[in-house]
């Protein structure tokens, strides 16, 4: 299409001021950030779950440390991924109800980019708050102080990995009502190899043993997510707004 | 001479097993605003839609400017703004916030021309609230300033003097008037005419349900 003229600001147009993909999804990433901080109900629930779920299992099975400590790596990963389901519903939600999913579609910037961003932030808001948590949650359950770094490692890089995965279901379930159900019934089969290889990395963190093959493995699905999800959830969500 | 040029031919969209729209033709070229009417139902929304790429068209094509829309469709959407029913607005940011991040996607935007543009929109008691303490009309005083402050060729308005009080009309219709002035394409649907002060630049399409 040629460029445009006449006072006229495009992004095909020589001397405009049009930002950059990657200009844009920053202004995405912060437009998401300052919005989570004035809607803090938001922010703190998937946390207040995790705590509870990962505070609740010592008192359903046994204070004792060495009762705990074998199953520590299961129940913080099961917390931690349903921590991040539960975030998930509204990941592209509100924005397609008020039109804003619309505007970014129509923005002339690449769909894909602004998604990432919004995943990104979804992560920053999610996932890495859970991947500081989870330490104080495993030495609650067992862990010594030195699996500290395995598990902060483990569980950031494998909430990459989830928040990516769930982009997709997120995307593919914006036009249904009360879509959390099918949402979790799409994500979870997905999010089975970031289950196994989290818990695996971290109960080897645990142990005090080398866990750095489960953590590449969890990085490989993490890069492998975030070379496909984007995309696949801007061809969602572009069905969805028809 | 500007090549700015929206055409639908004999464009075809179903809704399941609705026929919404039926073959419908439509031109507009640079310095004109096509005002679409019809009673509810009879696809204005969908056909703004569809002109702006976000429904599909079973049959059919739309060009601008001579070429179909989804041959560069992220080129294309660059030319265009698109103001639907609800204004794209946060609740939890500032009218301001909300321009900056909205129209900051697309190009770099200078602070004193925001300013400039919600003053315009009568926005200065008003911009740095939440919008959920704005009115209806307030909101869409603020689409309105993103709308002028996108710069584009193409304007797609659905509805775009819904909640808005006599002055408020008239501001539509002066912003549509300088808008074709420059050369500028505009399509709204509408169920109330257009205040604009150039009529020889408005054209009338209205959609049945034939």
């Amino acid at each position: 299409m040629p460029p445009v003229r006449r006072g006229f600001d495009t992004a095909d147009d020589a001397g405009s001021p049009a930002v950059t993909a990657l200009g844009a999804a920053h202004l995405v990433l912060a437009r998401d950030l300052k919005l989570a901080f004035r809607k803090r109900s938001q922010l703190v629930q998937p946390l207040a779950f995790f705590a509870i779920v990962t505070t609740l299992f010592p008192l359903g099975v046994s204070p004792e440390l060495s009762r705990l400590r074998p199953i520590a790596a299961g129940v913080l990963w099961a917390a931690a991924l349903l921590a991040s389901l539960l975030a998930l519903e509204l990941l592209f939600r509100d924005d397609a109800q008020d039109g804003t999913l619309e505007q970014y579609a129509l923005s002339g910037r690449s769909l894909t980019w602004l998604l990432a961003a919004k995943t990104a932030a979804h992560w920053l808001l999610t996932g890495l708050p859970l991947a500081l948590m989870a330490p104080l949650a495993g030495i609650a359950l067992g862990a010594p102080n030195a699996a500290v770094p395995g598990i902060v490692i483990s569980v950031a890089v494998g909430t990459v990995a989830l928040s990516l995965i769930g982009s997709i279901g997120a995307a593919l379930t914006l036009g249904i009502r009360r879509s959390g159900a099918l949402l979790s019934l799409l994500t979870l089969p997905l999010d089975i190899p970031v289950l196994i290889f989290g818990a695996r990395a971290t109960e080897l963190a645990i142990g005090g043993e080398a866990y750095g093959v489960p953590l590449q493995l969890l990085g490989a699905l993490a890069v492998l997510g975030l070379t496909l999800a984007p995309l696949a959830a801007a061809a969602a969500v572009r069905i969805n707004l028809e | 001479m500007s090549d700015f040029r929206l055409k639908g031919e004999n464009v075809h969209l179903w809704r399941g097993d609705h026929h919404v729209l039926r073959g419908v033709r439509f031109e507009v070229g640079a310095g004109e605003c096509l005002q679409l009417t019809g009673a509810n139902g009879t696809g204005k929304t969908t056909l703004l839609r569809t002109a702006c790429g976000l429904a599909y068209p079973e049959g059919g094509e739309i060009t601008w400017r001579g070429q179909n829309i989804r041959a560069d469709m992220q080129a294309f959407h660059a030319q265009l703004a698109y103001l639907g029913h609800e204004p794209p607005l946060k609740s939890e940011l500032t009218a301001r916030e909300n321009l900056h991040f909205w129209i900051g996607v697309r190009r770099r935007l200078p602070r004193r021309e925001l300013d400039q543009a919600l003053e315009r929109v009568g926005g200065n008691q008003w911009a740095d609230r939440p919008v959920r303490t704005l009115s209806a009309g307030q909101k869409r005083r603020a689409a309105l300033a993103g709308l002028t402050l996108m710069r584009v060729p193409l304007w797609l308005l659905d509805e775009p003097t819904t909640n808005l009080d006599v002055e408020g009309q008239k501001l539509v219709g002066s912003f549509i008037d300088e808008h074709v002035q420059a050369g500028g394409v505009a399509l709204a649907a509408v169920h109330h005419e257009l205040a604009v002060s150039r009529p020889e630049s408005l054209r009338r399409m209205e959609l049945t349900f034939d």
